[in-house]
């Protein structure tokens, strides 16, 4: 793409989000290049969700603004954000249940950034599903999936309109350590296709070998930032987590 | 906007495949079937073929926007109604086939105005305001009769007879199935297959869901007010009470529920039975029609969930020796209408995750 020289994929200023007296997100800032992994780490209610929101346009900031290579994204609604190319999943799974596993992923490549229909959406979405590692998925019904394979088809089905920017919202919770490989490996084959992503996880080995870049959130405020081996040993991160005794 | 985004435009998706050609020559050839009942039959079988065409294509169109989304409409009786007043009222004024036409102008306006203040909030609210939008629009032609005509009702006097009013119905009940099937087959009936399956993964897969509601409930609402366009001058006389009737918008619910919602010619396998067992229950018991309704709605809803398309399909791939309906029925029956309708009745909120 042609506007894309110096690659700042996302650029978050000044981001803040209030519910009535609670402040979820308090004036955070941060940027993104293209092709990295940005993980996005705190204890629960610290506000990652949030934030995954307001990028998404589930929420809108209450303050701040939200830029998508260059061009402002901030409270334009969640299905404009969709169309300019980010792509989330959710943290609890959302299926589509009436859907076959193909209805699904195609979902996601109709009406997004890249919108495809016809046979090539089919073949884009088989393709996809192959990817993800369901080969053999397409007709069946996703009520009969596990749980892992139901993940599967959200990353493909959030993979399937080309997205700029894809957002895993604890992609990996609730995984066995059996599954738990396979899902890492699989947003490690993303990053190696070059695939920016923003990743909120409490996994954190899975956050030490897919995060380029991290930022620890408490009460809404960023706390630390940094590669995942400087944040994890930073004292304020450790006291965030565990509290003031053990750090 | 993001018009760089590769569209191929329908491409494949425009081609109609062989499956599909069967599918639409069966359709018109059940029609050119049903064009000959005037011809065989005519006093009151020629009457109950009249109502059977017109419930069809009440409860069809209905389905149109209803069968995806899971939305209940029950605003039938306010469009059927304004597409018999703006007849009537036009009746002296402009040739018929005009009215037809304004008739459905008037419907797709006032589904528009509708649909704008009400398909943004979800659920039991769109089926309430659905439900009284019928009742205000009578108040207020009850009111516009008293302020501007002397009489309490108006004359639609043109003549056409029996058998026209069963071909006219008729071809209309073709059109909305045609369109049903194109839309079926289109982006727009996926985005709807999608809002009715979990809006907020809709939202995020870039779906203006508000726009796509509004526009699906303009198209079936249209059909409806032209039904009404097409059915005034046999009643011969409009007035309030009898145009928007909201027993009308139940009845054509409880006629889709039964024959099933998840497909198009559902409705269809529900309007013949239940058409037959209305005339004889209005016969037999004309005190109690509204009690038999009820008792008719509950039946449906917790004994044949998925309505005789259901029951159908699952004995066809029983006897086909598949063992999977019984998954299939489960699911159609937790999330389709039929899913919004249990809801209701139980008065709770429903849960999408």
């Amino acid at each position: 793409m042609p506007e894309v020289a110096a690659a700042e994929a996302l650029s978050v200023a000044g981001l803040s989000k209030r519910f009535g007296g609670l402040v979820a997100v308090d004036n955070m800032s941060f940027a993104l290049a293209e092709k990295e992994v940005l993980g996005l780490i705190g204890p629960n209610g610290s506000g990652k969700t949030t934030v995954m929101n307001l990028i998404s346009g589930a929420a809108k900031p209450s303050s701040g603004e939200i830029r998508l290579y260059g061009e402002s994204i901030t409270g334009i609604g969640a299905s404009k954000v969709a169309n300019k190319g980010v792509a989330r999943t959710f943290q609890l799974v959302r299926m589509l249940p009436g859907l076959t596993v193909l209805e699904n992923v195609t979902a996601g490549g109709v009406f997004g950034h890249a919108r495809r229909w016809g046979k090539e959406l089919e073949d884009h979405a088989r393709a996809l599903l192959r990817r993800v590692g369901l080969p053999d998925a397409a007709g069946a019904a996703v009520s009969a999936l596990t749980y892992i394979d139901q993940k599967r088809v959200e990353l493909a089905r959030a993979l399937a309109s080309d997205p700029r920017i894809l957002l895993l919202d604890e992609w990996l919770a609730g995984l066995n350590p059996t599954e738990l490989k396979i899902g890492i490996a699989l947003i490690e084959q993303l990053r190696a296709d070059g695939c920016t992503i923003v990743i909120v996880e409490h996994v954190m080995h899975a956050i030490r070998s897919l995060c380029d870049r991290c930022i620890v959130m408490n009460s809404g405020i960023k706390i630390a930032e940094g590669t995942p081996a400087e944040v994890l040993a930073d004292h304020g991160v450790i006291r965030a987590y565990l509290g003031e005794a053990d750090a | 906007m993001s018009t760089m985004a590769k569209t191929s435009a329908g491409g494949a998706g425009l081609r109609i495949t062989a499956r599909e050609a069967r599918n639409l020559l069966a359709g018109a050839l059940i029609v050119v079937a049903a064009g000959f009942v005037p011809l065989l039959f005519s006093g009151y079988v020629l009457q109950v073929a009249i109502s059977i065409v017109m419930y069809t294509a009440f409860a069809t169109s209905w389905l149109l926007f209803s069968g995806p989304t899971n939305y209940i409409a029950l605003s039938t009786a306010a469009f059927f109604g304004i597409g018999m007043y703006v007849t009537a009222a036009g009746i002296d004024l402009a040739p018929y086939p005009v009215l037809i036409l304004a008739s459905g102008v008037a419907g797709a306006l006032l589904a528009a105005v509708m649909g704008l203040a009400t398909l943004r909030v979800s659920g039991v609210y769109f089926v309430i305001f659905s439900l009284g939008l019928a009742e205000l629009v009578r108040q207020i032609m009850t009111w516009g009769q008293h302020v501007f005509g002397t009489m309490s009702g108006l004359y639609v006097t043109i003549d056409r007879s029996e058998p026209m009013y069963y071909w006219q119905l008729l071809l209309l009940a073709a059109v909305i199935f045609l369109v049903g099937w194109w839309i079926g087959r289109s982006r727009l009936g996926f985005a709807l297959r999608i809002i009715g399956n979990d809006e907020v993964v809709a939202v995020h897969c870039g779906i203006n869901t508000a726009r796509a509601k509004v526009i699906l409930f303009v198209i079936s609402s249209t059909f409806a007010s032209i039904v009404g366009a097409l059915v005034a001058p046999r009643w011969g006389y409009v007035e309030p009470v009898v145009a928007f009737n909201p027993s009308l918008s139940f009845q054509v619910v409880i006629m889709a529920l039964l024959g099933g919602t998840h497909r198009l010619w559902g409705p269809l396998l529900g309007v013949i039975p239940f058409t037959l067992l209305w005339e004889l229950i209005s016969i037999e018991f004309p005190d109690q029609t509204t009690l038999l309704l009820g008792v008719c709605f509950l039946l449906i809803v917790y004994v044949i969930p998925n309505g005789i398309t259901g029951l159908v399909e699952d004995a066809l791939s029983r006897r086909a020796g598949h063992g999977g309906p019984v998954g299939d029925t489960l699911s159609r029956g937790a999330h389709g209408v039929i899913g919004s309708v249990r809801t209701l009745l139980q008065g709770r909120k429903r849960h999408n995750a």
